[in-house]
């Protein structure tokens, strides 16, 4: 029997686990069942829905997320269980006896219709001026299940006020259907916390806390519920139509910068199977719809690596030579705006561990507005700069007051990767079709290491393999520069590699056993943030922390739906790109030696950095007024 | 409230009959766990709260379940409409609960009971509470109880917060470990993963009274009341037109006319057979029987005399259930408000026949698929009503008859 090792989810709403017998031939291992004619043998504690699909049996769900935990409140997945007196969500059925289950009675498919009936009943939206057409559950349910009039009648008023207070997520609970797939993921899978059921019965709503404004509360603005909404109850702050309006006025200098991640993920806007990039296409794309320039984020990314390696080197130094206990070790990423929040909010005495490098895209429109403008000769003024974004989170940290230290917004719009896709389709392009084009220059060659910073590890993994290789003048003991330990979806990776045979003036660091740790989905920062507390981190010098599951590639502004399988696809896209890449460090990038040696002449972390480049953060606290 | 025993003025057959405090559980530890299981199944005592499952079973499941913690909960919600037994029990008959619960924790290997006591009997708060100060004293609960070697036991008091749906076992189980008070899903079920995690009993109140007279005086004189389906003896609480409303024990089997009739009922039109969530029985059909095999109930009875318009009564069963729906699955929170709907659009003669049909269908869907029995027995009065009184209510009553459309 399971025993709750969170105590906020339900017991019952936990998966099912049975803890199972090495070999499932053994007595107990397996139970046979029935469904429909098929007498099938599945292992002990199988949900019946995982049982129906692993045999092509379909069953409709909603409020069932492979990401989640169960809830069985939506009953859509309704099945007929023999000797039962009620029928059963197949979702939150675990088999632990031989049982005979119908999947398609007529009292099945009447209760489906009813519930569907009853959702549609109450939900105020039109398909077509939805930003869901076409990719919507409710939408899809009504179609498989034949919907062509209102049963019940049909809402004619919104129940609810649109709530567009925050940057990043907009709420129209009107569109909701209360499956709370969202309050899950906030609160078990990203453990913020931020909406809950509010009130019972038919005044059940999603809210915040005392209802209040989302940019109100502690939203950290990772948009994971976004992701995981089926309806467009939730969606991300949408800013195409001020891009557009750039785009058309000639005297605007419109420039994207991409990141990594959307490249690996925007097929599957366009029916692609995940896993595939489309790099050069999207390139193609962008110069189509009309952005003046196209730049690849990843060369940012590799700035990152050096301001923040530097940072880290200049930690190093200062702990072991200095003696300064003023410095804190470990360091730990900046560059997810979700993470940043986070921090802010649920660590506020913990700021200064944070590299104080601003994250790839803020960098990014630094230098757009200052170096780019006076070497094009264009006044920043009429620059815009438009960052496309897995995140959504990146809308808020693009309007951060401090993120404008040119004197211009650094990055004026963020967009995420389904935005994107919409404005291509807007432009009456089809993706995949495109031809394949080059970054522009001098911000569109990169190297691999930035690349992979659209996965979790990624960061780390970049980072050491520049901080090795200046640390001790050879390149990362690695195969193939894989560095391993960095990879793959687990929760809180740890290891190390100790430095050897360091150069002169990094001897300080000789035998030293550098420890990294790499996080992802803030769940698992709030752990590591815990180690910290207790001092479990003593030893460790550099932490990752990805605010998203999977990391970037996971993001918030990513193609809908996301699960376990599609994250490690769109990953294996990002890793085999890197390996493709002629440059993999992101000190030998050329076009990094060459703005260290012409704009940032102190080197990273000199004056002229610190000024655009690095930032600072505000304690915010978990206590709203 | 040991004083008040000159204010029981009370006998019936089981549940008020004979009983001094202590005599069960003196009895249960000579029996010893096996025992009281074989007296339990003999007595085919099923549970008092609605449901009606065997007791026996329920223990025997979680006794055998193996976890190093377990729990008795005694559900002292009483939230079904017209339902006021419970009240009766834990005022007056206080020693027979405690005892059942302590009976309990014994036979499933719990060391400590917990009472969802109603928010609103708050007011007995305190006189229980001093009622278990003494049985603490007196070596009731506490620690090796009455003598017994290592049965430790103790049973602390947990104030319900107004919510009808905290009274169904697994809200009332989310509630008490702080949560929204909404229904989980089952499987697994509280005898498995209940309170924490933990296998769990929970019992109504009068389950628990019984089973202190069964463990005292067998399962062989617990059977001889009642029928074979319905074994014992229930307490209903009566309520409505009638001259003697209360609280009365009677054995299983009764027929509703002669319960009519010994409460005094009149010119009796209808009779509401286990609150709200219950079915609404027909002067034809007095001659149906109380008890499982036929009209179940938790013990409410509501009786409506021929001057009640069954519309309104509907209504407010509705408006009811409306309100206490906790709101999580879409046939209870939506499904309520159409049937609600439905009657309005009754009221105002603006229906048809064939809409009122597609209700009753969604009635039928919110029985099958709602998540707890709140949803799936909040249509029963719709069906009911609509069913057995089709004839006042959609032909001959009703302002707008003239413009129903057929
Ligand atoms: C909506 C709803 C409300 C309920 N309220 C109560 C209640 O107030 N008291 C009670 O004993 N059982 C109540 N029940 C039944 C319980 O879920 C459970 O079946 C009962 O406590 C088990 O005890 P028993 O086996 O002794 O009857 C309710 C059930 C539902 C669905
Ligand atoms: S949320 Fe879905 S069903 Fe609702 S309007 Fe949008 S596309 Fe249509
Ligand atoms: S954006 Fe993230 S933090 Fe904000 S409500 Fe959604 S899941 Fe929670
Ligand atoms: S906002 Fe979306 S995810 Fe949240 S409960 Fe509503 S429909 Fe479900
Ligand atoms: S049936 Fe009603 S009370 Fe029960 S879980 Fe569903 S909404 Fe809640
Ligand atoms: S998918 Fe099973 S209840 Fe919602």
């Amino acid at each position: 029997m399971s025993k709750r090792e969170n105590i906020r989810i339900p017991v019952s709403q936990q998966p099912f686990t049975v803890i199972q017998p090495e070999d499932t031939t053994t007595i107990g291992g397996t139970v046979s069942v029935q469904i429909n004619e098929k007498k099938i043998s599945v292992p002990l504690g199988m949900t019946i829905l995982e049982a129906c699909r692993q045999n092509q049996i379909h069953i409709p769900t909603l409020c069932h997320h492979p990401d989640l935990c169960i809830a069985g409140v939506c009953r859509i997945c309704v099945v007929d269980v023999e000797g039962m007196r009620t029928l059963q969500t197949a979702c939150s059925f675990p088999i632990t006896t031989p049982i005979k289950i119908h999947t398609s009675t007529p009292m099945v498919r009447k209760a489906r219709r009813h519930i569907i009936d009853l959702l549609l009943s109450e939900h105020y939206g039109e398909c077509y001026s939805c930003f869901r057409n076409g990719n919507c559950e409710l939408q899809s349910l009504a179609k498989e299940y034949g919907v062509d009039g209102y049963t019940f009648g049909h809402i004619d008023k919104p129940r609810y006020k649109v709530d567009h207070s925050s940057a990043a997520v907009v709420r129209d609970m009107s569109k909701c259907i209360l499956c709370k797939r969202c309050v899950r993921t906030c609160i078990d899978l990203q453990e913020v916390g931020v909406l809950e059921a509010i009130n019972r019965g038919h005044d059940t709503h999603i809210g915040t806390f005392l209802d209040k404004p989302l940019a109100d509360v502690i939203c950290i603005n990772c948009g994971q519920c976004i992701n995981r909404c089926p309806t467009a109850a939730l969606r991300a702050n949408d800013p195409s139509d001020e891009i557009w309006e750039a785009i058309d006025n000639p005297k605007k200098h419109v420039i994207i910068q991409t990141a990594p991640s959307p490249r690996a993920a925007i097929g599957e806007e366009f029916g692609i199977e995940a896993g595939h990039s489309f790099t050069g296409e999207l390139n193609t794309a962008l110069r189509r719809i009309g952005f003046d320039k196209v730049f690849d984020t990843n060369f940012t990314a590799d700035l990152t690596i050096m301001e923040e390696g530097t940072e880290l080197l200049n930690r190093l130094r200062k702990v072991i030579i200095d003696n300064d206990s003023s410095v804190k070790l470990p360091q730990f990423t900046s560059c997810s705006p979700g993470w940043i929040k986070f921090i802010e909010h649920f660590y506020p005495e913990y700021l200064d561990y944070l590299s104080t490098a601003k994250s790839p895209q803020q960098m990014f429109g630094a230098l757009m507005k200052t170096f780019y403008a006076k070497q094009a000769g264009i006044d920043p003024a009429d620059i815009v700069t438009v960052a496309l974004m897995p995140c959504s989170a990146k809308k808020f940290e693009c309007n951060r007051p401090e993120m404008k230290a040119s004197g211009f917004k650094d990055i004026d719009y963020g967009l995420t990767t389904r935005e994107m896709a919409k404005m291509i389709r807007e432009a009456g392009i089809y993706l995949p079709e495109m031809p394949k084009s080059n970054f522009d220059e001098p911000f569109g060659d990169a190297s691999g290491a930035g690349l992979i910073f659209g996965a979790t590890g990624g960061v780390m993994e970049a980072a050491l393999r520049t901080v090795y290789e200046i640390v001790t003048g050879r390149e990362v003991p690695f195969k193939n520069l894989a560095i391993e330990p960095c990879r793959g979806f687990a929760g809180v990776k740890q290891a190390s590699v100790k430095l050897d045979g360091c150069v002169e003036q990094y001897n300080f660091l000789e035998g030293v056993e550098l420890k990294f740790v790499v996080a992802h989905g803030t769940a698992n920062a709030k752990k590591v943030m815990e180690m910290l507390r207790k001092g479990e981190l003593s030893d460790v010098h550099f932490v990752e922390i990805m605010a998203c599951p999977g990391g970037c590639l996971g993001g918030g502004g990513q193609p809908i739906p996301t699960n376990a399988e599609i994250r490690r696809k769109r990953a294996q896209a990002i890793y085999a790109e890197d390996e493709s890449l002629p440059v993999r460090k992101s000190h030998e990038n050329p076009h990094i030696k060459y703005i260290y040696e012409n704009f940032l002449t102190e080197g990273p972390c000199g004056k002229l950095s610190h000024k655009l480049l690095h930032t600072h953060y505000t304690k915010r606290g978990k206590f709203i007024s | 409230m040991k004083s008040n025993v000159e204010t029981k003025k009370r006998s019936g057959p089981v549940v008020f009959s004979e009983y001094q405090r202590s005599e069960g559980i003196k009895k249960a530890l000579q029996l010893g766990r096996e025992n009281i299981l074989f007296e339990l199944k003999i007595s085919g005592l099923k549970g008092r709260g609605g449901a009606g499952f065997p007791t026996a079973t329920k223990w025997m499941l979680t006794a055998a379940a193996n976890a190093n913690k377990k729990f008795i909960v005694c559900n002292a919600d009483e939230g079904e409409p017209g339902t006021f037994k419970d009240r009766v029990l834990l005022l007056e008959y206080p020693e027979l609960v405690f005892d059942g619960i302590v009976i309990a924790g014994f036979t499933i290997g719990a060391a400590s009971g917990i009472i969802y006591l109603r928010g609103e009997y708050e007011y007995m708060l305190q006189p229980l509470e001093d009622y278990l100060a003494e049985m603490r004293k007196d070596n009731l609960l506490g620690k090796n109880i009455l003598g017994k070697e290592n049965f430790n036991f103790d049973i602390s008091i947990r104030l319900g917060s107004g919510a009808y749906v905290c009274g169904e076992e697994t809200a009332l189980i989310e509630s008490l470990e702080g949560f929204r008070g909404e229904p989980r899903n089952r499987p697994p079920y509280p005898v498995d993963t209940g309170y924490l995690g933990y296998p769990t009993v929970v019992n109504n109140v009068e389950t628990l009274a019984s089973v202190s007279h069964i463990v005292l005086k067998g399962g062989e004189w617990f059977k001889k009341h009642g029928t074979s389906k319905s074994t014992g003896s229930k307490l209903f609480s009566v309520s409505g037109d009638c001259e003697k409303p209360g609280v009365y024990e009677l054995p299983w089997g009764i027929k509703i006319k002669e319960l009519l009739e010994i409460v005094e009922a009149k010119n009796t039109k209808a009779v509401q057979v286990g609150g709200a969530s219950g079915t609404c029985i027909a002067k034809s059909q007095f001659d149906r029987i109380l008890g499982y095999e036929d009209a179940a109930t938790g013990g409410s009875i509501i009786i409506f005399n021929e001057n009640r318009d069954m519309l309104k009564v509907l209504k407010n069963f509705m408006e009811f259930f409306i309100e206490e729906s906790c709101g999580q699955c879409t046939p209870c929170r939506i499904g309520n408000i159409k049937l609600m709907e439905g009657i309005i659009k009754i009221e105002n003669g603006d229906f048809t026949f064939s809409y009122i049909n597609n209700l009753k269908e969604l009635g039928k869907t919110m029985q099958v698929a709602s998540k707890c029995g709140l949803g799936q027995s909040s249509p029963n009065s719709f069906i009911s009503i609509l069913e057995n009184f089709s004839e006042e209510i959609l032909h001959t009553n009703g302002k707008g008859k003239e413009n129903v459309k057929a």
